[in-house]
């Protein structure tokens, strides 16, 4: 017979330690968040699909929800499980939540023989329950753009820094996905406040949760949780063992920087760019596409506006210069696209921009799947324009 | 993102097209630069562009930045008259990396310098050029200094490049097409380079243009036998924000507002360079 786990009990968690909530611990930490000052948001259900939202409780968040992604494809389903986070991750990113879509950086006024200028407020401080290890390593990759290079971006560094956050790690990857492949998921071991695990089997419908900061133990240790017992160890390793086995994609990283860098030239683009259509979804739902234009606006009442808003290499005027832009052709913004997910991105941020979410493959209207792109570039590493029509006329 | 406000004191039509700004800070001090750095330069209301600073730091005077009117922000930029308000952000980016001015000591560095620029490229090197003539009567290296435009009337900085031929600098400037009033070279830059006279074994090179220009010039001088690693570069992208955020500026391997704008030819440049729509 199963050792039962200890009764709920409140008391001072260590760091690093596992502890055991049941649902109402899960409701007591979106409530105690929330008491804490904090914004509190988690992945909630709107128009179809799974993105982060405001949440006052577990009902608020996808109860039974399942889902179903394929290139170009993306469905819910509901089942009568009542698991919460049975689901992999739908278009919205927490990126927009630190660097939101349109955000004003100054407004100013003429005062007298110069401008006044009024800097945006800080965002308020924000608490994510149910980010998955993928999201959180996609901030670890845009911290290197705006927080932690030569210039900080104060309301995303600021947001950033005072944000709580609670992962839950990966049970069911989409066929999408392919975090293993870029390390990224589906467990995580550091770099949140809270990671939990969703476990329903027979010893009941929980989540094992280690705290991995002090503000991740100072929550914990008033919630009502148990001792987690050998049981739930092993329950929380088969979890991320099937979900590793169930990983619908894979990308062979060892070497992909450099494949792409020799390969500006390689048919593939042109391929590529006849079914792309340029239509910017991918970068959209892209959880590290940092690219935004500065835009100056005036009123009438002579008040001056700048703003930030996100823009995309896909979109012809990212590359204005002038006399016109630079990538006309949608084959070299595709490549630009890719090759900076995947390759100049080390050289720029020492890092992959891509963690694997497989968002671009969902999203993609047409299909697009940058994990086939780069395996049919690595199995024809060194193809020109040139020697693929001397080997297509080749007898 | 908040730039500081500063007043146009002066202006200088420089072409039909060209205007140079110059520009002292409504309050506090001139800020600190080295030649080949821009800045981003507010249109209020309009916009903003990212502009060389075409003075040199070891000037009195105001900063002075010269821009083409190709847009809207520039447009805008250039029609701004004395007394006017502009917004500064930076200094930003890379720099030539020529000797600074210092009184008293001497300058270590005596190879020759082979300036060349093609249009309007020769703003982010007019600093520049002034350090190095400056520099050459302190024991510094000679300059050569090789300027190519389209027609005589898009030359900028006539009266500099006199003032530097008379400093001791070589100056040789040819045209696309000559005018009827025309009497000097006819060509692209790249012939002016078999006759600058400077010493291809021991000398560096400053390139602004257009990347065609650049790209065709930088060949030339390999093939001469300058060293690729004594080669230097101005590159340009879209560029929005100055501070790596943006995404705008990438060129390959490059944030070009945060590595760039001031690049070594050798390696991974001359490659970009022959590559199309990057």
């Amino acid at each position: 017979m199963a050792k039962s786990n200890n009764p709920s009990v409140s008391s001072k968690v260590q760091l690093g330690e596992v502890v055991v909530l049941r649902l109402d611990g899960l409701d007591s930490l979106v409530a105690r968040l929330t008491a804490l000052g904090f914004e509190t948001k988690g992945p909630v259900v709107r128009d179809g699909a799974v993105v982060p939202g405001p949440i006052t409780g577990v009902a608020d968040l996808p109860v039974g929800v399942h889902d179903e992604q394929a290139p170009g494809s993306y469905r819910l389903t509901r089942g009568d499980d009542g698991r919460l986070f049975d689901w992999a991750v739908g278009p919205g990113s927490w990126k927009a939540e630190f660097f939101p879509p349109s955000q004003e950086v100054w407004r100013a006024v003429k005062v007298g023989d110069s401008m006044q200028f009024t800097e945006s407020a800080p965002l308020a401080p924000l608490a994510i329950v149910g980010a998955r290890p993928c999201e959180t390593a996609a901030l670890d990759v845009l911290d290197r753009v705006l927080k932690d290079g030569a210039h900080r971006d104060p309301v995303y560094a600021d947001r950033r820094e005072g944000a709580f956050v609670a992962v839950v790690e990966c049970a069911t990857p989409a066929s999408t996905c392919f975090c293993s492949s870029m390390g990224t998921g589906p467990g995580i071991e550091g770099g949140f406040d809270l990671a939990l695990t969703e476990i329903d089997d027979a010893r009941g419908h929980r989540f094992v949760v280690r705290a991995g900061s002090d503000a991740g133990v100072e929550v914990l240790s008033v919630l009502a949780h148990e001792e987690a017992l050998d049981e739930d160890l092993e329950a929380r390793g088969r979890v991320l063992d099937q979900a590793a086995a169930r990983m619908g994609r894979q990308l062979q990283t060892e070497g992909l920087a450099s494949l792409l860098a020799r390969n500006v030239e390689h048919p593939r683009w042109a391929d590529v760019a006849e079914r792309c259509l340029s239509c910017a979804n991918c970068t959209l739902v892209c959880p590290t596409c940092f690219c935004s234009d500065v835009r100056d606006t005036s009123d009438l009442d002579g008040t001056l506006e700048r703003r930030r808003v996100w823009s995309s290499c896909f979109d012809l005027e990212h590359s204005y210069l002038h006399g016109g832009a630079v990538r006309t052709s949608a084959s070299s913004r595709y490549r630009q696209w890719m090759t900076h997910k995947l390759s100049t991105w080390w050289d720029q941020f020492d890092t992959s921009g891509c963690v694997g979410c497989g968002r671009c493959i969902a999203w993609c209207p047409v299909g697009i799947d940058i994990t086939e792109e780069a395996a049919f570039i690595a199995a024809s590493d060194g193809a020109t324009p040139a020697n693929a029509v001397s080997k297509a006329s080749a007898p | 993102m908040t730039p500081v406000v500063h007043r146009v004191v002066g202006r200088i039509q420089e072409t039909d097209d060209v205007t140079t700004l110059c520009l002292e800070p409504v309050t506090g001090a001139r800020m600190d630069f080295r030649p080949g750095q821009f800045n981003m330069l507010s249109a209020f209301g309009v916009g903003e562009a990212a502009i060389s600073l075409s003075s040199a730091p070891g000037d009195r005077g105001p900063l002075r930045h010269t821009v083409r009117d190709v847009g809207a922000v520039t447009r805008a930029l250039c029609q701004r008259d004395v007394g006017d308000l502009i917004g500064v952000r930076g200094p930003f980016g890379s720099d030539w990396q020529v000797p600074q001015r210092t009184v008293g000591t001497a300058v270590k560095d005596v190879r020759d310098t082979v300036v060349i620029a093609g249009g309007i490229g020769l703003a982010p090197l007019r600093g520049a050029v002034h350090e190095l003539v400056a520099a050459s009567h302190g024991g510094g290296g000679r300059v050569f200094l090789l300027v190519g435009a389209r027609e005589p009337s898009q030359l900028v900085f006539n009266d500099d490049m006199e003032a530097w031929a008379r400093d001791g600098a070589r100056v040789l400037v040819s045209v696309d097409r000559a005018s009827p009033q025309w009497h000097g070279r006819v060509g692209l830059v790249t012939a002016l380079l078999s006759d600058a006279g400077f010493d291809p074994a021991n000398c560096r090179a400053l390139l602004c243009g257009p990347e065609i220009m650049m790209r065709f010039t930088a060949r030339a001088l390999v093939d001469m036998g300058v060293a690729p690693e004594a080669i230097l570069v101005s590159l340009e992208r879209n560029m929005q924000c100055g501070l790596g955020w943006c995404g705008h500026c990438q060129l390959g391997p490059f944030l070009l507002c945060r590595d760039g704008p001031v690049v070594p030819y050798a390696g991974i440049v001359s490659q970009l360079l022959t590559e199309r729509e990057r």
